[in-house]
């Protein structure tokens, strides 16, 4: 497809998103530039230029967070592949089609449906009289309600749901891409199930786990509603600290520095993750 | 034997995972017909009364209302801005392009968190009130990749040809783009709006930064509920949207396939 030579109207097509991406750049910069202004405290106003805000990012406090968020997102993204790599395996190999759309609805819905709704879910699922507790409880298994609610097993459990639906289509995108000879070669040779699983369909499906993995933790990493209701000021990854520095402290200058801190992560993060790609990529894996 | 026990394994787990799943959705919908103020489970009566109260208390209300009025600007100008943009980019050569696609593109991976108190700094800086077209802007930039993935997708599927065909006798390039390609990625857009809107109607975290107690969207007065009042009306309203969603998805496979959508989605 040879691009044509540009007609006179072409402005008026990427004006408006030329706008846009502006703005985007504009609020990213006066972020940066924020991270650098004197915090007055009690006031929405910031003083002169300062490095202090980044001299606070080594207090202990701060860096918990940070260790925290980097845990649950790793958890997070652990335990999606456990459950999602099985999901993603029967919805794509599976030949029955009310499992596939089953699979495929169940796991889609939640996604649609929205943070607040999906976190306000598990707080009726997790907390002292809720579902688990109180089903517990009434069929006399219990007499004192697990804690589940603003602990970090609550919380991961909540992100493990948040996320799966984009692991399971990550995965799955993966899986269809293996030719199914491979595996019945490998089977008529004398391979078990498991031998063909472990020695042929999960090695081709390593693209999809590596990205799948990544991608999970990095949207993790960003996640906000689900650590701020469940989590309940107990459990705190850096989005809630940064909602807390700007809207309890008017802090936003450190606010700013936490948040281009997330930024760089993620970036970080997803630069790994094109490195490790291209390297399977030599292999041959691709 | 042994292959036996393990396909029954296999779908002991698949069945869990499906029941993890889906197990919060349908303990919200029994919770909201409880007959207590309080949180319980299992209920011990039977009461429509917070459905009542969801559909009239006000600030969910006016949380709608904002919200629908967010979501039809935000889609709407993303949708026009995201198409020109992607043919654009897609079809005609200009220095920057590849910095002005990953700018656009940016939002699939920045935090949202980090683009709320971006604007809301940003906002600050130029004195601009938290007002409903900040709240907009915020969504468009939001939702604009998708958007373009869309219209990438339904373009690669358009035979060049048919441009060419349509210029050789004698068509402007804009006749081409207005009568040939617009039609050909209706479809497409359509998949790609009603993406945006779904995204924009939801979108809770860059929300809560950017707006103010007059322009809160449904999320927001939902999450400001949420932290005030542990009755069950919010399991009524979380019904009531879940119920919402189910029918949504399901006309949307009807009339635009859910593979389209989804093969958006897939993108990210």
């Amino acid at each position: 497809m040879t691009p044509d030579r540009r007609p006179a109207y072409f402005a008026w097509f990427i004006l408006p998103a030329l706008f846009l991406a502006v703005a985007l750049v504009a609020s990213l910069a006066s972020l940066l530039q924020f991270g650098f202004r004197e915090h007055i405290p009690g006031s929405l106003k910031v003083g002169g230029f300062t490095l202090e805000n980044f001299g606070r990012m080594s207090d202990w406090v701060y860096l918990r967070v940070f260790i925290d968020s980097l845990l649950l997102s790793g958890c997070t993204a652990i335990a999606n592949l456990l459950l999602g790599y099985p999901l993603a395996y029967a919805l794509v190999r599976s030949r029955s089609s009310l499992l596939k759309s089953t699979i495929l609805i169940t796991t889609i819905v939640p996604m649609f449906t929205g943070d607040i709704v999906r976190t306000y879910s598990w707080l009726v699922v997790l907390g002292k009289n809720g579902f688990i507790n109180g089903g517990l409880k009434s069929i006399g298994a219990i007499d004192t309600p697990f804690e589940l609610l603003y602990t970090p097993l609550g919380v991961t459990i909540a992100l493990v749901q948040y996320s799966l639906p984009i692991m399971v289509i990550i995965l799955a995108a993966a899986i269809s891409h293996i030719d199914v000879a491979f595996e019945k070669a490998a089977a008529s040779l004398g391979a078990s199930p498991l031998e063909v699983l472990w020695n042929v369909t999960l090695p081709l499906s390593m693209p999809g786990i590596l990205s799948g993995t990544v991608t999970i933790f990095a949207w993790t990493l960003s996640a906000f509603a689900t650590p701020q209701l469940v989590g309940g000021g107990k459990v705190n990854m850096i989005s809630n600290m940064v909602y807390q520095l700007g809207f309890s402290n008017f802090d936003f200058p450190f606010a700013a520095v936490l948040s281009m801190v997330a930024l760089a992560l993620v970036f970080l993060v997803l630069y790994f993750m094109g490195l490790g790609l291209r390297r399977l990529e030599r292999v041959g894996l691709h | 034997m042994r292959d036996k026990a393990l396909r029954v394994l296999y779908g002991l787990l698949i069945a869990a995972t499906l029941v993890y799943v889906a197990l919060p959705s349908f303990v919200v919908v029994i919770t909201a017909f409880s007959d207590k103020a309080l949180l319980m489970f299992p209920p011990s009566g039977f009461s429509l009364k917070w459905f009542e109260r969801a559909i009239t208390y006000e600030d969910f209300r006016k949380g709608l209302a904002n919200g629908l009025i967010v979501t039809a600007w935000a889609s709407g100008i993303a949708l026009v801005c995201g198409t020109l943009a992607a043919f654009a980019i897609e079809r005609f050569e200009f220095s920057g392009k590849r910095v002005l696609e990953s700018v656009l593109l940016s939002p699939l991976v920045i935090p949202h968190f980090t683009l709320g108190v971006a604007m809301l700094i940003l906002a600050s800086e130029f004195n601009i009130a938290r007002t409903f077209s900040l709240v907009v802007v915020c969504h468009v930039i939001l939702v604009l990749p998708f958007v373009m993935r869309a219209v990438y997708v339904s373009l690669k599927n358009i035979d060049p040809a048919l441009e060419r065909a349509a210029a050789s006798l004698g068509a402007s390039p804009l006749t081409v783009f207005l009568r040939i390609d617009l039609p050909l990625l209706a479809p497409g857009l359509a998949g790609g709006w009603l993406f945006a809107a779904i995204l924009s109607f939801n979108e809770f975290t860059a929300t809560l930064f950017v707006t103010g107690q007059r322009t809160q969207t449904l999320p927001v007065a939902m999450y400001t509920y949420v932290r005030e009042y542990a009755d069950p009306t919010m399991a009524a309203l979380s019904s009531m949207l879940i119920a919402a969603t189910v029918l949504f998805l399901v006309a949307a496979n009807r009339w635009l396939g859910l593979e389209r959508i989804l093969s958006i989605e897939h993108a990210r």
